[in-house]
């Protein structure tokens, strides 16, 4: 496939964007952690786009770590989302407030 | 180019109408699906911009295992119902005009940057983005971080066993 990579780009800005947004709307702490990997997907393909015009075989590598810190990342998170649920027996974040004031 | 940009504008399409179901699906196992087809929709696009293990990799890293376990906590848990009521009504005003904000900074920064024309493909070096030469870079150059990543590893994998051992919180 041979585009611009400004188009590749464009579309990673929109897919980090719903990501972002995502977080910011969604309460249940599963889909919000979802939305963290759409933002790491999209920064993904911007490296492989900006790889692939250069060319440069080093943005496959970055996105290899990348991948590879999101899986611990997620195994990590989901094990604090279990055990927050067992303490409190929801995953609502709204409701994670002990620490308030 | 114009074959190519139709199927761009394909896969675009489908890789933000998945992305968008993601997040407004009102039950959880649903957006792990909807995460599913994004991931496989990125990973085509790997596999079009010559990342061929990258691509191999996203599907089984991220389509097989991560989503898996989403959908294992989302099964143990019990949290495929929707949310209960808003507690604050102007978080979600407030977070899509934040949004917008966001995606028009990112795009006036694409058009202040202007684009870079790709070479061609019969340019780029034979075997770019398959496994022998990102494994060459991974073992030489990159052989510390490689190491790195594997202790980062094992420290989650005890980590995650920690956090959700059974009866950790009687003990205190």
């Amino acid at each position: 496939m041979n585009v611009p990579v400004m188009y590749l780009i464009g579309l990673a800005a929109v897919v980090f964007t719903i990501g972002v947004v995502g977080v910011l709307i969604r309460r249940n702490a599963i889909v919000a952690f979802m939305s963290v990997e759409l933002m790491l997907n999209a920064s993904n393909l911007a490296l492989i786009a900006f790889a692939r015009s250069l060319p440069d075989g080093r943005g496959h590598v970055i996105v290899f770590f990348v991948i590879a810190v999101a899986a611990a990342e997620v195994a990590v998170g989901l094990a604090l989302i279990v055990d927050i649920f067992k303490l409190r027996h929801s995953i609502d974040v709204d409701e994670m407030s002990s620490l308030k004031g | 180019m114009a074959l190519d940009l139709v199927i761009f504008f394909f896969l675009a399409v489908i890789a933000i109408a998945t992305a968008a179901s993601v997040i407004l699906s009102r039950n959880a196992v649903y957006s792990a699906a909807f995460l599913v087809l994004n991931l496989t929709t990125v990973a085509l696009f790997y596999i079009l911009l010559y990342a061929s293990f990258i691509a191999m990799v996203q599907l089984a890293v991220y389509a097989g295992a991560i989503v898996v376990l989403f959908l294992f906590v989302i099964m143990l848990l019990g949290a495929d119902r929707g949310e209960s009521g808003q507690t604050l009504v102007w978080q979600r005003p407030l977070a899509i005009g934040l949004g917008v904000v966001l995606i028009g900074v990112l795009f006036y920064m694409l058009l202040v940057a202007g684009s870079i024309p790709p070479p061609a493909a019969s340019d780029l070096p034979a075997g770019f983005g398959g496994p022998e030469a990102v494994g060459r870079l991974l073992l030489s150059e990159y052989v510390l971080p490689l190491e790195v990543t594997s202790v980062l590893l094992l420290a989650s994998m005890v980590g995650a066993i920690v956090l959700t051992r059974a009866g950790r919180r009687e003990k205190r």
